[in-house]
């Protein structure tokens, strides 16, 4: 049988609550692993992300309107493209062989890195220009350098830059298309919700799939959920 | 100052998010020793195959092996950018064009298995019991009978061309039509096979493992034309010096001998015997 065991149940929805009841070992390595990749991703996204985007959003220079074209176009990057890019990369005959990433979850936190860091790094260029505009004048007259100027408009942002977070990590916890290339979807190393979800679709294990659907669902809203409550606050409390 | 006092905070957050960075970085460096990768076609994944035996060859020898399994082709090209230690598929010309072009040291015949043809009970171009597989995709073609193909250089997509080669139809021009290339793996195909009511040809370890047969059946089998060989390969180390040639020598032996062979040949799913042993020795 599969990695994840097919419960006797009838109808996805009761899998669901039999596997999540059960607490499916490994169901519960392949949460695991899929919320450790996909939140280092956002991670990372951010730090690169938050500042570029901060830059971009606040700054007038030469050749910004192009760099933000390339940033909306980067936001609509197959998954699989990022995969195959990064997988040719890290291969044993790519030039970053040397350092045995391929099939690591290493691997696929870099893919996905990739495909999230354009999407934070334009929402937060639109937060923040939208800001600026606000700003602009008490800026001027506390004679605000530049980037003195897109960090505290990152600070004053920060509770809508978590919903930019959210965003990534919506897009980095539903993708297949990269991790199923970099990782391989070796099982209880590199198995996550989604390529579990394409495994047993192929499997013509439809019910154990939708199941698994069903629970990426349900962690996914249980972090938004969690995150947003945290944003909440912060803002009632001016924190 | 509301706007400097936030340089701080804001300086403190990226640190720590930095920090958290590394930790993460250090945390799923990935850890090579003993690692040992097959290139794998997805049947013998599918199947259950793997489940079955790699337990007991980590038990006999106490090497871990990792699977990734992809079409034949897939499997291959991977293999041949020395992702992979062990190549085991089912298409040997490829595989002894592997091991020519230097990529493989030698290939060895492991176990077999055969193709069925399944299709709805319908059965509109009438080859229900047949074991005449060519006679059956003339009929399919007669009719114009919905076929699906996996259409993505596999081991199985190979072998379907080859016999619709031999009985002179050119698939290409009707690709779309009657004929579906899927592009996809066997149960992806299998899956919009049963969708779409259509014909296609799978390997007999994934069509039984399958778990959304609906109202397809096995309706042709036992044609010598539908025999399906899987073979072994270990990766050349002299050409791809990072591979973990030793386990994977270890792998390869273990596989050939009788202990490897007899544990193909235990692997049973719903009392049905999936692939047969043949190493020669």
């Amino acid at each position: 049988m599969s990695s994840v065991a097919a419960p006797s149940a009838s109808g996805p929805l009761q899998a669901a609550f039999k596997l999540i009841a059960t607490a499916d070992p490994d169901l519960i390595e392949i949460v695991t692993l899929s919320l450790k990749v996909s939140l280092s991703a956002v991670l990372f996204a951010c730090l690169i992300g938050l500042p570029l985007g901060a830059v971009i959003g606040s700054l007038r220079f030469p050749g910004r309107a192009l760099l933000n074209l390339i940033l909306n176009a980067l936001m609509g990057l197959p998954p699989v493209t990022v995969g195959l890019l990064v997988y040719l990369m890290i291969s044993a005959s790519g030039p970053l062989g040397i350092f045995q990433l391929l099939y690591t979850p290493a691997a696929m936190i870099l893919a996905q890195t990739i495909l999230i860091t354009p999407i934070v790094a334009a929402l937060t260029r639109d937060v923040v220009a939208a800001m600026h505009e606000e700003y602009r004048e008490e800026f001027d007259s506390l004679l605000l350098s530049p980037i003195q100027r897109a960090i505290a408009l990152l600070r004053d942002a920060r509770y809508r830059l978590v919903t930019v977070a959210l965003a990534g990590f919506g897009r980095a916890i539903a993708e297949v298309g990269a991790v199923i290339i970099v990782g391989g979807n070796i099982n209880h190393v590199t198995r996550v919700m989604t390529t579990t979800i394409a495994l047993e679709t192929s499997r013509g294990n439809l019910e154990l799939a939708l199941a698994l659907g069903a629970i990426l669902l349900s962690l996914a809203l249980v972090i938004n959920a969690s995150l947003m409550g945290v944003a909440r606050i912060g803002v009632r409390t001016g924190a | 100052m509301k706007f400097i006092g936030g340089f701080m905070h804001l300086h403190r957050m990226f640190a720590l998010l930095a920090g958290l960075a590394l930790t993460v970085l250090s945390a799923s460096a990935p850890a090579h020793d003993q690692r040992m990768i097959i290139q794998s076609t997805t049947s013998t994944d599918n199947s259950g195959l793997y489940d079955h035996l790699l337990p007991l060859f980590e038990e006999d020898t106490g090497i871990k092996a990792q699977v990734v399994a992809v079409g034949t082709g897939q499997a291959i090209r991977n293999a041949a950018n020395g992702d992979g230690d062990v190549l085991l598929v089912h298409a040997a010309d490829a595989e002894e064009a592997f091991v020519e072009q230097g990529h493989g040291v030698e290939r060895f015949d492991l176990m077999y298995n055969d193709f069925v043809i399944v299709g709805p009970t319908k059965d509109p171009a009438g080859i229900a019991g047949s074991n005449d597989v060519l006679a059956s995709l003339q009929k399919i073609a007669d009719v114009s009978a919905a076929f699906v193909s996996r259409g993505d250089d596999s081991g199985t997509h190979k072998a379907e061309r080859k016999l619709w080669s031999e009985i002179s139809v050119d698939v290409e021009p009707v690709s779309g039509t009657w004929y579906r290339e899927t592009g996809s793996g066997m149960g992806t195909t299998l899956n919009v096979a049963t969708g779409l009511d259509a014909y296609t040809l799978t390997d007999r370890a994934t069509w039984q493992a399958f778990g959304n047969k609906q109202a397809h059946q096995v309706l042709v089998e036992g044609d010598p034309r539908l025999f399906n060989q899987y073979g072994i390969t270990r990766v050349d180390e002299q050409r791809h010096p990072q591979v973990n040639h030793a386990d994977a020598k270890v792998f390869v032996e273990w596989m050939l001998s009788d202990a490897g062979q007899q544990a193909i040949a235990d692997y049973t799913l719903d009392g049905q015997q999936l692939f047969f042993p043949n190493a020669r020795r």
